[in-house]
């Protein structure tokens, strides 16, 4: 932003030979010091969460990372249940919001009548503004009890002789969680999704229909490949968003510190420990510890981040995609 | 360009305007100070704010006396309730007059900082049960019971050491779904006290704290949380502050305390609980009332702590601060006891007004005569 603005405005003082406007200086200035404050502010984040979480680091060591124990009375931490929670309730979250995301954007977008796709996306983008704490009370007094009385003794039923659906069906736990979280993220990536399965230009559609292709064959071959690294932007602003939501999860999760292979178990993540313990940690190995599972997630999202644009990088050469 | 530069404009003119309202509030800031040497807190005076952070557990009852001590004298409370631990750091940073936390701090704890702590109010924690056909009190828990299900040890409601105290009782074969708190509290703190005290497994294993390592069950956040997940789960049992279970019309377990009665919880038996115990020989007001003697005593009774520090650099704030405890003790037990709270009794107060000649000055000056 600043260099374009930069370039347009040093074009325009050198056509009349006079010296830049005081304004435009002041403007060049605010802008590079607005841009160089979120790479300062990024750095100070990050030391001032690894210094302060200095002594669990030396105290726990790798352990923090590989030990379940959570124990304050002891002043014995280990994050592992907290990442574990903090993963699984992701990928549930992902694996049913993103396939939704795609046929819902590709509806709108494709095969809706505006009368329909217009309301249909005001409502989405209303979602997306739902602050997250509503969702949580929501989770907690609606949706757990439909959970505990209808869908989960419906998947024991069916499916009760995996792992995953063992246990009393409480309503609260890591699928609801799952849940919650998907449907939180839902609106974010179709709402991305819907904007780049419009900017696919339609001429490229036309052609392949020309070429005789059906409805389907246009979106999986054409607006699929073209718009594909939009697409995995989008996966990657939801899990972004999944990844570090705090209060839905932290009403809906069951808040254990343990690892369950059932679903039905309640469980926790990384946010959901934070937002619930931060308030009464008094030991200062107890604060350092909490502060080491923020820097935990802080790494986890630039992980996230760097993989996300690896992979977009990566999959754009070989799909020569359009976006 | 226009635009850019208008802008800016704008954000000075803004900034400006900012810059030029402040001085008047510090003018009246700087007033207010000068208000508080009076030490007469009339409506006439200027009002002071006293300014308090801690325990979640007493704010219903704390924000009601400072309602009503503002309509009487015209000091303002603004109490933040952040919990016990924020309290207790909060008190340490000197960002606030006084503290409060539901677990007393030690002897030792309270002289290396400076502080002293006294009783402001007491109430109660109460097992509650989601169970069809049981009524509010009619299931009996023994201290072994009790303590086994938090160990995750009895399983089913149906478990023959639970009927044995049940009589009669048609108890399912549900599981019992443990409920606790999964945020850092001293309602917390007060339970786990009591079941270290009356099991030695519960002591090695988990021990005492605002937050423990659970050894079964989930966690809800805040009394209302726990409450929900009660009501939610068939089978559930959770802990949670007396006024909530009176709130959301839950059942009660009885509980057998010290003397072998089952009881049930109210306020006579929290008021039990507290004439029994020995604040007088309690160095530094550290005494926690769980498991007091006494036939109808309530075993999980507990009280929330004031912390301030003995020596005072602004002895006015210090003072109009007990005076507004000192009004809440004398004045406040009703609108406690309307709340389900247990005001601390007379005896308790003499002593507290004894540690505050005694032991609050500033510059050599007691804060309170």
């Amino acid at each position: 932003m600043a260099t374009s603005n930069n370039s347009s405005s040093s074009s325009g003082s050198s056509g009349n030979g006079a010296k830049k406007p005081l304004g435009d200086i002041i403007y060049a200035g605010l802008t590079r010091g607005a841009a160089g404050a979120v790479i300062l502010l990024s750095i100070g984040i990050v030391l001032s969460l690894a210094g302060n979480s200095w002594p669990a680091i030396v105290k726990f060591g790798a352990s923090f990372i590989s030990s379940t124990t959570w124990n304050p009375v002891m002043s014995e931490f280990g994050a592992l249940s907290s990442i574990a929670g903090t993963l699984i309730s992701t990928i549930i979250a992902m694996a049913i919001a993103v396939p939704l995301a795609v046929i819902i954007a590709f509806f709108l977008v494709e095969l809706a009548h505006p009368v329909i796709s217009k309301p249909v996306g005001y409502a989405i983008e209303l979602l997306a503004a739902v602050p997250s704490i509503i969702y949580g009370m929501w989770g907690l007094f609606v949706f757990a009890p439909f959970m505990a009385d209808y869908i989960q003794p419906a998947l024991q039923r069916w499916f009760g002789f995996l792992p995953f659906f063992e246990g009393p069906p409480m309503g609260i736990g890591m699928l609801s969680a799952g849940i919650i979280l998907a449907l939180m993220v839902l609106p974010f990536i179709t709402a991305v999704m819907r904007d780049v399965f419009q900017m696919v230009p339609s001429v490229v559609k036309e052609a392949s229909y020309g070429m005789g292709s059906t409805t389907l064959e246009v979106a999986r071959e054409v607006t699929v490949k073209y718009g594909f690294s939009g697409l995995i932007g989008a996966v990657f602003l939801g899990l972004g968003r999944a990844v570090g939501e705090t209060m839905a999860v932290t009403f809906v999760i069951g808040n254990s510190h343990d690892i369950s292979v059932s679903l039905y178990a309640a469980g926790n993540t990384i946010a959901s420990t934070l937002a619930n313990e931060f308030t009464e940690a008094a030991e200062p190995m107890y604060i350092s510890a909490l502060i080491e599972l923020g820097l935990v997630l802080f790494l986890m999202t630039l992980v996230i981040q760097v993989l996300a644009q690896w992979w977009i990088a990566r999959t754009q050469k070989k799909a020569g995609a359009g976006l | 360009m226009k635009l850019v530069k208008l802008s800016i404009v704008a954000m000075f003119v803004v900034a400006l305007g900012c810059g030029k309202q402040t001085p008047p509030q510090a003018k009246q800031e700087e007033k207010n100070a000068a208000g508080d040497d009076a030490a007469v807190p009339a409506e006439t005076a200027e009002a002071i704010t006293l300014t308090g952070a801690g325990a979640t557990f007493p704010f219903p009852i704390y924000s009601k006396w400072a309602h009503a001590y503002k309509k009487v004298k015209g000091t303002k409370l603004n109490y933040q309730s952040i919990g016990s631990g924020g309290g207790i750091a909060q008190i340490k940073a000197k960002t606030v007059a006084f503290g409060a936390s539901d677990a007393p701090l030690e002897a030792a704890e309270l002289d290396e900082a400076g502080l002293i702590q006294f009783p402001m109010i007491m109430g109660g924690v109460v097992p509650v049960v989601n169970l069809e056909g049981v009524t509010p009190g009619q299931l009996k828990l023994s201290q072994s019971v009790l303590a086994d299900i938090f160990l995750g040890k009895i399983k089913k409601w149906n478990d023959a050491k639970i009927a044995k105290d049940n009589d009669g009782m048609k108890l399912p074969a549900t599981d019992i779904s443990v409920v606790h708190r999964a945020d850092g509290s001293g309602t917390t703190w007060i339970f786990t006290n009591y079941l270290d005290k009356i099991s030695e497994e519960w002591k090695t294993k988990v021990g005492t704290g605002k937050s423990v390592e659970w050894p079964t069950g989930v966690g809800g956040k805040g009394n209302e949380g726990v409450a929900a997940y009660v009501q939610r789960i068939k089978g559930a049992i959770g802990y949670v502050e007396f006024a909530y279970a009176l709130q959301n019309n839950m059942s009660h377990a009885k509980l057998q305390n010290v003397d072998g009665n089952y009881v049930d919880p109210t306020i006579e038996s929290f008021q039990a609980a507290a004439a029994n115990a020995d604040w007088k020989n309690a160095p530094g007001f550290y005494l926690v009332l769980t498991n007091q003697p006494g036939a109808g005593s309530w075993p999980i009774t507990g009280a929330s702590f004031i912390l301030m520090y003995k020596e005072q650099d602004k002895p006015e704030i210090a003072k109009e601060a007990l005076n507004f405890f000192d009004w809440c003790y004398e004045n406040g037990q009703k609108s406690a006891t309307e709340l389900h709270y247990v005001p601390m009794p007379k005896e308790v107060v003499e002593l507290v007004h004894t540690l505050w000649k005694e032991k609050m000055a500033s510059g050599g000056t007691p804060v309170w005569q």
